[in-house]
């Protein structure tokens, strides 16, 4: 495959559920790129699901373009590809498991309709639960769940189609603050391990701090980009100096204040 | 007062209170206090049933019912809650058919029976006819709420997971997802079809009601009271065998 462009990319994106009177995004452009991990942070409410649910083909833009990933990057349309794969999943922020199927038949529910055989579908399932470290719970109901595990089974769902794109929306949100420390860990070693392109929706700058390669910041009424970030390796280790000089960057960014610049503030003569 | 008890106790108390309930009426009739003319007394009911089996007239309404019993059941159940299921999923289907759903709905299945014998006669068919109707109804409300609480967003899991379509909503989310409602709405189906029973064979189709109301007609109240009895012990018996395929079906809410 080329790397002539992007995986997926949003073009001007506008949306408004009243015919063009009110807009909830407005000139949203967005490109992700291969094997990227992207946060896309902004304050609760501003419309960050909402775009995730744009990209995912769920909602239609009211206006601009939306080119989702295809199975063979050809870039033609979005949503559910052919073939034994899906080229983008998502995990959804309460899990939304259902709870009159096992853990196994939850995860394997992504694949249906895939034109598997019922074995491949079971194995690729355990291989899922395998990986987010599930396999012994797969004949458990999700109602005997934490909120830890019901994430990870709903992150395993996603796996299991084997989609280009990752799509995760506030996904450990809702956890206690050591469980979503160590899903943290967990989800960056899996996209370590399986080089997914991963959209993550958060409204924790830490978070996107910890996890992403490149942050974009959704802000605004209309909600737009207001700023992005770039973040390499070393930058990334909490309470160092670059990573609070980050966070004051993002801050301003999704307050829409004047990027403070790559200085961090103990420079500044303030202090 | 909440006291909790155990299931046994609950078993034994609620024997305890069938025997009170016996035993009373018995001494009731045998002092005088309800007059035996009025009142067969219990423990002559032992011998009209008897009667009634060297007759064969017991076995015989037993199968006749169970008949009737079974096909409306069947017939109410299935089209009631397809009907139900069908008008929760449908919008335009829904608003469609609400002002025919109130103004069929109040009718009950009695006054349904001049109709039942110019359409299908005096045969098992009328009969269960009637049985059917007011089974219908019963599955027809709890499939359609069934639906109605179905968590919206099982619906966009659905689709982010390419079942967007409506036979994709309906057999990954509206089937399992209201099941329990359904399965709620069958076994009150199987108390009312019961009921229905009787209505169905008032006018003269054999079976449990009719040889109750020929009885009741000779004043034979002993023969009533043995067919009450036997109603309500072929309603125990399958809603027992019900409450199996329930645990099998909703295994997941245990």
């Amino acid at each position: 495959m080329s790397d002539a462009g992007p995986l997926a990319r949003l073009e001007e994106v506008g949306l408004s559920h009243d015919g063009g009177k009110t807009f909830i995004l407005r000139h949203v452009s967005l490109n992700l790129h291969k094997g990227e991990f992207v946060a896309l942070l902004g304050p609760s409410g501003v419309g960050k699901s909402t775009l995730l649910r744009v990209l995912m083909g769920l909602s239609k833009p009211s206006e601009g373009t939306v080119v989702g990933p295809t199975q063979d990057g050809a870039g033609t349309s979005h949503g559910a590809s052919e073939g034994r794969r899906r080229a983008q999943a998502l995990v959804f922020q309460d899990a939304r498991l259902m709870p009159w199927r096992s853990v196994l038949r939850n995860v394997a529910f992504g694949q249906e309709g895939l034109g598997l055989t019922r074995q491949a579908k079971r194995e690729r399932a355990l291989a899922a639960l395998r990986l987010v470290g599930l396999e012994d719970a797969a004949d458990r109901w999700p109602r005997r769940l934490s909120g830890g595990q019901r994430q990870r089974v709903g992150v395993a769902r996603a796996l299991t189609v084997d989609p280009d794109l990752l799509l995760m929306d506030e996904p450990f949100g809702a956890l206690d603050p050591i469980t979503r420390s160590s899903l943290q860990d967990e989800l960056l070693r899996i996209w370590q391990q399986t080089h997914k392109t991963v959209l993550f929706v958060t409204h924790d700058i830490e978070e996107a701090l910890k996890l992403a390669t490149r942050i974009v910041v959704l802000s605004g009424s209309p909600a737009g980009i207001t700023g992005e970030l770039e973040l390499g390796a070393g930058e990334k280790e909490p309470d160092s100096p670059a990573f609070r000089m980050y966070a004051a960057r993002l801050r301003a960014m999704i307050a829409g204040e004047p990027d403070p610049g790559g200085a961090p503030y103990w420079q500044s003569a303030e202090i | 007062m909440t006291t909790a008890l155990s299931p046994r106790q609950r078993l034994a108390l609620s024997g305890l209170g069938l025997i009170v309930f016996f035993g009373g009426w018995e001494a009731a009739v045998r002092t005088g206090l309800l007059p035996s003319g009025m009142v067969p007394a219990p423990s002559s009911l032992w011998q009209a049933w008897l009667d009634e089996v060297h007759g064969g007239f017991w076995q015989q309404a037993i199968l006749d019912s169970l008949s009737h019993y079974a096909l409306g059941l069947l017939f109410g159940s299935v089209l009631g809650a397809l009907t139900g299921l069908l008008c929760g999923m449908v919008p335009v289907l829904d608003a469609f058919l609400a002002g025919i759903v109130h103004l069929l709905r109040p009718v009950p299945g009695l006054a349904w029976v001049p109709f039942a014998i110019l359409w299908f006669g005096l045969n098992t068919s009328g009969a269960t006819f009637v049985i059917a109707i007011s089974v219908f109804w019963i599955n027809f409300y709890a499939a359609y709420a069934a639906v109605r609480s179905v968590d919206p967003e099982l619906y966009e899991l659905a689709s982010a997971f390419g079942h967007g379509s409506f036979l994709g909503r309906l057999f990954k989310v509206v089937l399992p997802a209201s099941a329990p409602g359904v399965m709620a709405g069958l076994r009150t189906g199987l108390g009312q079809g019961w009921m229905s029973v009787v209505a169905a064979e008032l006018f003269g189709v054999p079976g449990i009601g009719a040889r109750m109301m020929q009885a009741s007609s000779l004043l034979a109240t002993d023969v009533v009271v043995v067919y009450m009895l036997t109603m309500a012990l072929l309603y125990a018996l399958t809603d027992f065998l019900f409450g199996f395929v329930r645990v099998r079906v909703l295994r997941w809410q245990a």
